[in-house]
């Protein structure tokens, strides 16, 4: 039997469903059931969702819902979660190039770890990346599930601009920068496609709900074909059902 | 309508409205004004529905030339607003014409003034809002500071504009902005990361606002709060969320708040005092007081009547 989420306050007008305090696809499941399970409950005075990787966290307007009420109704909601059936996962392939000035560090990530950088990318292409949740920046997506093989530290001194589109290892963790920022991951790669853009809705192609990602080696010449795509508005990634294994 | 040329942006300029809601779980921060109740009761002044956008000027220099006839309204922090070099009346509708020169010559108190224009600020809206959110570069003007030359478009007023010249906000609604602040606050939703000693330290002490401070967050400096554990496994950040640092020190998260963060988060500042927070500059005093979260509840209705009321007594 699973044990009951705890409720915390985040505020006058939020409150946290916890499930755990560990990082985990079964932890993060029952985040996205609940996500599914209030969003289709629809209840007058819950503004806004926001799935993390153990918790959900609820915007509300405490004076169109009271409180009590809200965490009756989350309750209620709860016991059913075991039985929701949660829309199909999806991959979303990601087309990188490796190396090179698109990823500066890619040999060192490889020396670290006894590989080549052939190594290293075959590694970092071989796994579904689960989306746990995106925040931070715009469109930043924690990622789960990559080999411990291709680990590595951040930099010493973070890099005062990495570019859109970088595709960087820090520690366990890999991930893409979805806008210009300064950063001290690895960074091995860098995909054309971009992951936010304000002018869409949604304005990001991952969902924090349902999806994976692949990683997908490109050329160059592939890059800058698929980035002049982009500009024009022509590209659209590629989506596959999720193989279950 | 053209309402304004920028002629030198100030300080740090933007154009905020009440913030971007329902795209946070796509890490994109609500934003909007650091202290909304004063740009509401600037709307209200000058007509317009009281979420529009207005323009949020930070601290001083900000100069406008006023393209066409309009109405104007400022409130929030005292920036000694001038037409034409003489100090102008904050907190009422006020005539403005073509040609006028509109400036702020520094901070008697607060730190940050609204100015309303009848219609409304008109920019494309961004997933839904026209606030800036510099950091991601979108909102607002180009998704940046307003800079010199920068023309600022109103939408057609709804209302006669000249009808409104007679409003004027009652005193007792005026807020007075001072240099300490005491913020009232919900604890969680990690105080259990926390000693009672550190709980306690963190409300009985004197913090100050840091240079490290801006839209997106205040770094405060004082005594040290005791942690058990200051890392969690990244969750969800709201404004007015605290965390606190491996140095024991807290951060207040504003508007531009980022959406999800690794910190532990001690307590949460209730809404209406975020726009004292708003007000509060670099240099300035914080206390922090528990309160129940039915107390915050009672507060925050309090806080929506009191705008209600304003909006009956304006109409």
């Amino acid at each position: 039997m699973r044990a009951q989420s705890r409720l915390l306050l985040a505020g006058d007008s939020c409150i946290a469903m916890e499930f755990g305090n560990e990082i985990s696809p079964e932890l993060n499941r029952m985040v996205r059931r609940m996500f599914f399970l209030v969003k289709q409950a629809d209840i007058p005075g819950v503004l806004e969702l926001v799935p993390t990787y153990r918790s959900l966290y609820i915007y509300y307007d405490p004076l169109r819902i009271r409180l009590e009420d809200l965490k009756r109704k989350l309750r209620e909601l709860e016991r059913k979660a075991d039985e929701v059936e949660l829309p199909p996962q999806r991959v979303v392939e990601i087309p990188t190039v490796y190396g090179g000035e698109y990823g500066p560090d890619l040999d060192f990530v490889a020396k670290y770890n006894n590989l080549t950088p052939e190594e290293v990318v075959e590694i970092h292409t071989s796994t579904d990346y689960l989306v746990y949740m995106i925040g931070f920046t715009p469109g930043f997506a924690y990622l789960g599930g990559m080999s411990k093989r291709i680990a590595a530290p951040r930099l010493e001194t973070p890099r005062v601009r990495v570019p859109a589109g970088s595709v960087g290892i820090a520690g366990e963790q890999t991930g893409i920068y979805p806008i210009e920022s300064p950063g001290g991951w690895r960074i091995i790669g860098r995909t054309p496609v971009k992951i936010f853009d304000p002018t869409r809705d949604p304005p990001v192609i991952l969902q924090p709900t349902s999806d994976y990602v692949r990683f997908v080696r490109i050329s160059e010449e592939e890059f800058h074909r698929i980035k002049r795509l982009v500009e024009s508005g022509e590209y659209e990634v590629s989506i596959r059902p999720l193989r279950e294994g | 309508m053209k309402a304004f040329e920028v002629i030198k942006p100030g300080f740090f300029t933007t154009i905020q409205d009440l913030g971007r809601w329902g795209y946070q779980m796509y890490g994109i921060p609500v934003s909007g004004a650091m202290d909304r109740r004063s740009l509401r009761i600037a709307n209200l002044l000058v007509g317009n529905d009281e979420g529009e956008a207005c323009l949020e000027v930070t601290v001083y220099g900000l100069e406008l030339k006023v393209l066409n006839d309009t109405v104007i309204a400022v409130t929030g922090g005292d920036l000694t607003p001038l037409r034409n070099g003489e100090p102008i009346p904050m907190w009422q509708p006020i005539r403005v014409r073509k040609g006028d020169t509109i400036s702020f010559r520094g901070p008697k108190s607060g730190c940050r003034a609204y100015i309303a224009v009848s219609g409304g600020i008109d920019v494309p809206k961004v997933l839904g809002s026209r606030s800036t959110y510099v950091k991601g570069k979108f909102g607002g003007i180009e998704g940046r500071p307003l800079k010199p030359g920068d023309i600022i478009e109103t939408k057609e007023p709804t209302v006669d504009i000249l009808r409104v010249l007679a409003r004027k906000l009652p005193e007792d609604f005026i807020p007075k902005f001072k240099p300490e602040v005491n913020v009232r606050v919900v604890l969680g939703p990690q105080d259990d990361y926390f000693t009672e000693n550190g709980i306690k330290t963190f409300l009985t002490s004197e913090y100050t606002i840091t240079v490290k401070s801006d839209r997106m967050g205040y770094r405060l400096q004082g005594p040290k709060i005791e942690y058990i554990e200051y890392n969690i496994i990244s969750d969800a950040c709201t404004r007015g969320s605290i965390q606190v640092l491996g140095d024991g020190m807290p951060v207040i998260l504003m508007s531009d708040a980022q959406t999800t963060g690794g910190y532990a988060k001690i307590a949460t500042v209730i809404t209406p005092d975020m726009d004292l927070l708003g007000q509060a500059k670099p240099g300035d005093k914080v206390r922090f007081t528990q309160v129940s979260i039915e107390e915050a509840h009672t507060v925050l209705r309090k806080y929506e009547e009191e705008i209600k009321k304003i909006k009956e007594i304006l109409q």
